[in-house]
């Protein structure tokens, strides 16, 4: 009997029967959900063993740098299928975001040999890559001898396939054909908007559909619900404040960052079209966001939506996500809307930020630490963690059309699919890939909270802040 | 007869080699130490005078005092060097003011006095970065007990450490709440052992108690006062984590202390010259503040014992 349910889900995972069939039978023989799901994840690891040699490293040990976060709580929930599908032993130090990217530039930058791989984020592959702390590793991908030939680099998302990977070349393309692979998209969050469906049905308003009407629904919202404020966007003097809702918007209306002319960078913040678009968000800040907007964080943008401190959020489709569950107050009141600033854009634009898996070029054992980052971005993995957790958002496109994780995420959180769909295409790194990145995007922000506190006339200071960083980039040698 | 015969000791023969060495072998140790402290103080002079990113290998090199020089023409620095000074004058004489009135009040011996003092010591033993964040709590505009306090009053839009023109008096106050205590127990403690004698002459005599404590407790206090206001100075020069703990050194750039921005231009920018640049200058106000202040502790000291 226990072969024939094991037959039917290795079937099952090998294509042989549709997953209408595998309902059906799993009926008929009277499967437990629990059990059905400890088959399936056993039938999907047979399935990656397969035709490849995943105990090469078997006794190795192998050690990972985590950032506290639901992607890694899934990885660690499904360890054991790696551990004993490889033979290999794997340890971790998990460490909260606020210092998480200090401890990574202090273990990369003393050449450590203590982590093999790590979560990054694709901004920070700027500085670890040309600082050649981390690997290249289109030498493994593109390796048959070192990669699952079910590996299926393609399904990946394109749009996060090159953002993940850049030559080098300060203003160059993303994803140029000569680029370097840096790290292994693991997770995703696109910027879009939640909203509070009751405080919208209140106050009467419709979801906004580009900025202008953005600006006018948070004003109506802080002004009829006398409470809540209209719009949460983040607000710290940090390059985290430009790069979700900001930069979605801003990137747009077709503004950029920076101009390059023969390899030279120049700021291309004091545009005409760039002031008009700053003026209206700052304007939206000041009539409708937090009164500590300058404090705001992620963290703060996503709790003020779930406590009912503020009607919508322009910020990462994920936060809204979170939450609209467990113990929010306004769980299950939460909607999702895609969101393009510009009336005349044909779909949304938003900047990604992107959760990834580099390794350590400083490690002693980048086979077997390469092993472990294909298991976790495997498209077996990634449905484990879409199906049984909270591993939102994936980045493969085979997982965003698996059904069971379709159905789960739109019966417990409708609206969301819709959004991340509309969206998808248009979503990637609008920034300019530059080893200045965090400097400039940091007094951006820097400036963008002297706007709203009005200490700077927005005109004249984007005219200076583009000046400053004009003089920041030719002192290192890009401008 | 019985004769105790005194043994004499062995004769050490020592060479002269190691009666010679010997002084050096006995200072070994705290020459290690030395050499422990030094390395990374000559590492960050040796980073100060590079051009030196890491994500810009290629660039790195000695460009001598540049970095030096750079802040002369930048303004962010006038402004770093502006925050951090007033910051800490600004606190140092809130917390010595407080401080020195707790102390006075404290001074007399008895049970409610010690529990009371020993309840005051609680936010010293607190994390400043903790302090920080609780403040930041209780601050927050829109469910901090402070601000629902104000509107109380009549202020209901008290931003704190949003607002450019109440940030620095927001962790103003979070730096007076963690160090007051500081200074109050060392003052406690200088005026608990002031000699009795001066004061009690004075009471025969029937001085007026102003006159008592401008004339005769604050001059014998001041050894104590400054030996206070050094310790709080130098630490409140080098502020980091209430500031960045509480507005990372916004809004805008109103609050970009020495600290702050070194630890962004290191761990953001990964800018290590300028980074250890700005240390550099950092240890050199420091230096300074620290001689002008020993210098005037000393001399107290010698007028205290009668030493011309």
């Amino acid at each position: 009997m226990y072969d024939k349910e094991k037959g039917l889900f290795e079937d099952f995972v090998a294509g042989r029967i549709s997953r209408r069939d595998l309902l059906k039978s799993t009926g008929r023989l009277g499967l437990a959900a629990g059990a059905a799901g400890v088959l399936m994840t056993a039938a999907q690891t047979k399935a990656m063993a397969a035709d490849f040699d995943w105990m090469k490293f078997k006794g190795s040990k192998i050690k990972l740098l985590l950032n506290k976060h639901p992607y890694a709580d899934a990885m660690i929930a499904n360890i054991d299928a790696f551990k004993s599908m490889t033979g290999m032993d794997v340890s971790w130090d998990v460490f909260p975001e606020d210092v998480y990217f200090d401890k990574v530039t202090a273990a990369l930058s003393s050449g450590s040999t203590e982590y093999d791989a790590f979560m990054t984020g694709a901004y920070m592959t700027w500085t670890y890559g040309p600082a050649g702390w981390i690997t290249d590793l289109n030498e493994y991908i593109k390796d048959p001898t070192k990669t699952h030939p079910t590996y299926n680099w393609d399904d990946v998302l394109p749009g996060l396939r090159a953002s993940t990977s850049w030559n080098g070349v300060p203003g160059a393309e993303l994803g140029s054909a000569d680029a370097k692979q840096w790290c292994i998209p693991w997770g995703y969050e696109l910027n879009n908007l939640s909203y509070n469906k009751k405080m919208f049905d209140k106050a009467g308003v419709q979801p906004p559909k580009n900025l202008g009407e953005m600006v006018e629904t948070s004003a109506k919202l802080q002004k009829d619900l006398g409470g809540p404020y209209g719009i949460g966007v983040r607000g710290s003097r940090s390059w985290a404040s430009i790069h979700p809702g900001f930069l979605s918007g801003y990137a747009n209306f077709g503004e950029k960052d920076f101009s390059v002319t023969d390899g030279k960078l120049k700021a291309a913040m004091n545009s005409a079209g760039s002031k008009s678009f700053h003026k209206d968000w700052v304007k939206m800040i000041q009539d409708s966001g937090p009164k500590d907007w300058a404090n705001y964080t992620w963290y703060q943008v996503g709790t003020d939506l779930g406590a009912g401190a503020s009607a919508m959020i322009f910020d990462a489709d994920i936060l809204g996500y979170f939450m609209n569950g467990g113990d929010n107050k306004e769980a299950g009141n939460l909607g999702y809307a895609p969101f393009a600033a510009n009336p005349a854009a044909s779909a949304p634009t938003p900047n990604v930020w992107i959760w990834s898996l580099a390794m350590n070029n400083a490690g002693t054992q980048k086979d077997a630490a390469w092993y472990f980052m294909q298991w976790a971005s495997s498209v077996e993995h990634d449905l484990f963690g879409a199906r049984k957790m909270n591993f939102v958002n994936p980045v493969r496109a085979s997982v965003w059309k698996d059904e069971e994780f379709r159905g789960r995420i739109d019966k417990s959180y409708p609206g969301y699919l819709n959004q991340h769909d509309v969206s998808a295409p248009g979503a990637k790194i609008y920034f300019t890939a530059q080893p200045l990145f965090f400097d400039l995007t940091t007094l951006w922000s820097e400036n963008l909270q002297k706007m709203v506190t009005k200490e700077i006339p927005i005109d004249e200071g984007l005219d200076a802040m583009a000046a400053e960083m004009d003089k920041k980039l030719a002192e290192a040698g890009l401008g | 007869m019985n004769s105790l015969a005194v043994a004499k000791p062995p004769l050490v023969k020592q060479s002269r080699f190691l009666r010679r060495a010997l002084p050096y072998f006995l200072s070994l140790p705290a020459l290690l130490i030395c050499i422990g402290i030094l390395i990374p103080f000559f590492t960050a002079v040796y980073y100060s005078l590079l051009r030196y990113r890491l994500n810009l290998p290629a660039m790195k090199g000695f460009i001598w005092f540049d970095n030096y020089l750079n802040f002369f023409t930048d303004p962010k620095f006038w402004n770093t060097l502006q925050i951090s000074l007033v910051y800490a004058g600004l606190t140092v004489v809130v917390e010595l003011l407080l401080g020195l009135g707790i102390a006075l009040l404290l001074q007399k011996r008895s049970r409610l006095n010690n529990f009371i003092s020993i309840l005051l010591l609680l936010p010293l033993m607190t994390a400043p970065a903790l302090a920080a964040l609780m403040w930041k709590l209780m601050t927050n505009p829109n469910f901090g007990i402070l601000s629902y306090l104000l509107t109380l009053i009549g202020i209901p839009d008290m931003r704190w450490g949003s607002d450019p023109a109440t940030a620095l008096l927001t962790v103003t106050l979070v730096d007076v709440w963690v160090y007051t205590p500081f200074i109050m127990i060392l003052l406690l403690a200088g005026l608990r052992s002031l000699p009795p004698a001066p004061f009690e002459a004075a009471a025969l005599d029937g001085v007026p108690r102003s006159f008592v404590f401008f004339r005769i407790t604050l001059p014998m206090l001041m050894p104590y006062i400054l030996t206070a206001t050094l310790f709080r100075l130098l630490d409140s020069i080098q502020q980091f984590d209430i500031v960045y703990a509480m507005t990372q050194g916004g809004p805008g750039d109103t609050l970009l202390v020495f600290q702050v921005q070194a630890y962004l231009d290191f761990f953001q920018a990964t800018n290590v010259g300028r980074s250890a640049a700005l240390m550099i200058i950092l240890w050199a106000i420091t230096y300074v503040l620290s001689n002008i202040f020993i210098k005037q502790w000393l001399k107290l000291r010698e007028k205290a014992h009668g030493v011309t």
